[in-house]
């Protein structure tokens, strides 16, 4: 799983909702849930040191 | 053979099993391919490709398409084939996964005194004969086992069929997570081959999950691999494929991937306007899926658009996300990027482009 970028989503109402990544040149919307494949992967980056999730715009 | 003596030997085989719901594989029949039934130029894959529920996994081993055949033995359908179009001489590793959550194994009885041994039985053909090895692979308890099975004639199908034994060590956990893998191993470099098959359950051992491999898939750009009919069940005996309805077996694999969209005019569902720029969409799925799902939108101009008071607006969906309060069984999309509409109206969005592309995730 090859992850170019991850950044936290805040939605309308104004709350972290979900990571927007690109994973294998895909935008993909990534649930918070430790179940999902992708983002327990990104979280595995993360505390590998290997990405960075940037803060909601 | 009367009739008295084949249901003496069913109750034989079936003794620890059952007359249905034998297969624990779903899509062993390759019938169900959501995403696409063929994909060029994989190099790096690490995912699902074409048939529902199948991993592949590769690495500088070659290039390949990948595509839901139609080749087949008789009384199937479909088959996974795997083509080399470019080749690659010292392979790093090439393989194909299924993979189960750990809630539908507990009847295998795994790390009890009554564990259960395990019989895998496919279909299989390619152009290069020669032994190939596959893997039962632990993961809660990082264990594995494996055997060797042999293609005997190019090109022609050949049934196989492997027995595992039950393992005593390690139970699996009983939940919707990845527990147990069956992988199939078609290349692989000395990480993987330097060791020994596990022929009885073992810590897992990177050396040891291809030792018995001595063919490479990919070695040369005229190798290619098909398989189907693949069954994993209780007992020491294989028994005929289990075939479902497609209905069915599309159900099941939408518990882990549901293709809403795939090219122009299709419906998505019904929303309305929460802000001029935002319109809200709530999807229903076909089945509650395994987790919260991913969800992935393919934008594009004019690639979508919404039916509205009497009018219709195109738009991208170019910075559409899927809304927290989704779940497993009902998605919510917020859906923008160059939408323009009025506050309140109710809409009915649908794509509008053959490259348009909406699903959900949940795999393994």
């Amino acid at each position: 799983m090859n992850i170019n970028s991850a950044q936290y989503h805040s939605d309308y109402e104004g709350v972290n909702s979900s990571i927007v990544a690109i994973i294998d040149g895909q935008r993909l919307s990534i649930p918070l849930d430790p179940a999902n494949r992708h983002y327990s992967e990104i979280m595995r980056q993360v505390e590998a040191g290997t990405l960075t999730i940037q803060e909601a715009e | 053979m009367s009739n008295q003596s084949e249901l003496a030997q069913l109750a034989s085989v079936f003794a620890g099993s059952a007359l249905s719901n034998r297969n624990m594989v779903i899509n062993g029949g390759m019938t169900v391919a959501q995403r696409s039934s063929s994909v060029a130029s994989q190099t790096s894959t690490n995912g699902y490709t074409t048939c529902d529920r199948w991993h592949l996994q590769m690495n500088s081993s070659g290039t390949f398409t990948v595509s839901q055949s139609t080749t087949a033995p008789e009384g199937f359908a479909n088959s996974f084939k795997i083509d080399c179009t470019t080749a690659d001489a010292s392979p790093d590793y090439l393989i194909l996964s299924y993979r189960f959550e750990g809630q539908d194994l507990q009847r295998i009885k795994k790390g009890t005194a009554s564990a259960e041994s395990l019989t895998l039985s496919f279909w299989v053909r390619s152009s290069k004969t020669g032994t190939y090895q596959v893997n039962l692979q632990d993961i809660d308890n990082t264990r594995n086992i494996g055997a060797t099975y042999t293609i005997s004639s190019a090109d022609t199908w050949e049934y196989k069929t492997v027995t595992f034994a039950g393992d005593t060590t390690g139970s699996l956990d009983n939940d919707n997570a990845n527990s147990l893998n069956v992988e199939w191993w078609l290349a692989s470099g000395t990480t993987f081959n330097s060791g020994a098959v596990p022929t009885s359950w073992e810590a897992k051992s990177n050396a040891d999950r291809a030792a018995g491999l001595d063919v490479a898939i990919g070695a040369s750009i005229s190798d290619d691999f098909y398989i189907t009919g693949v069954q994993l069940e209780i007992g020491d005996t294989s028994t005929p494929f289990e075939h479902i309805p497609y209905s069915d077996q599309l159900a099941r694999c939408q518990r882990y991937f549901y293709q809403l969209v795939d090219g122009a005019n299709q419906s998505m569902g019904t929303g309305g306007y929460y802000a001029s720029t935002l319109f809200i969409l709530g999807v229903d799925h076909p089945v509650p899926m395994r987790a919260k799902p991913t969800a992935s939108i393919t934008s594009g101009s004019s690639y979508y658009r919404i039916w509205r008071n009497s009018t219709s607006e195109y738009c991208s969906l170019s910075t559409a996300t899927h809304h927290s309060n989704s779940t497993t069984d009902h998605s919510i999309f917020d859906m923008t990027g160059d939408i323009s509409g009025p506050v309140g109206y109710f809409g009915r969005m649908l794509s509008n482009s053959s490259s348009a592309n909406v699903y959900l995730d949940a795999e393994l």
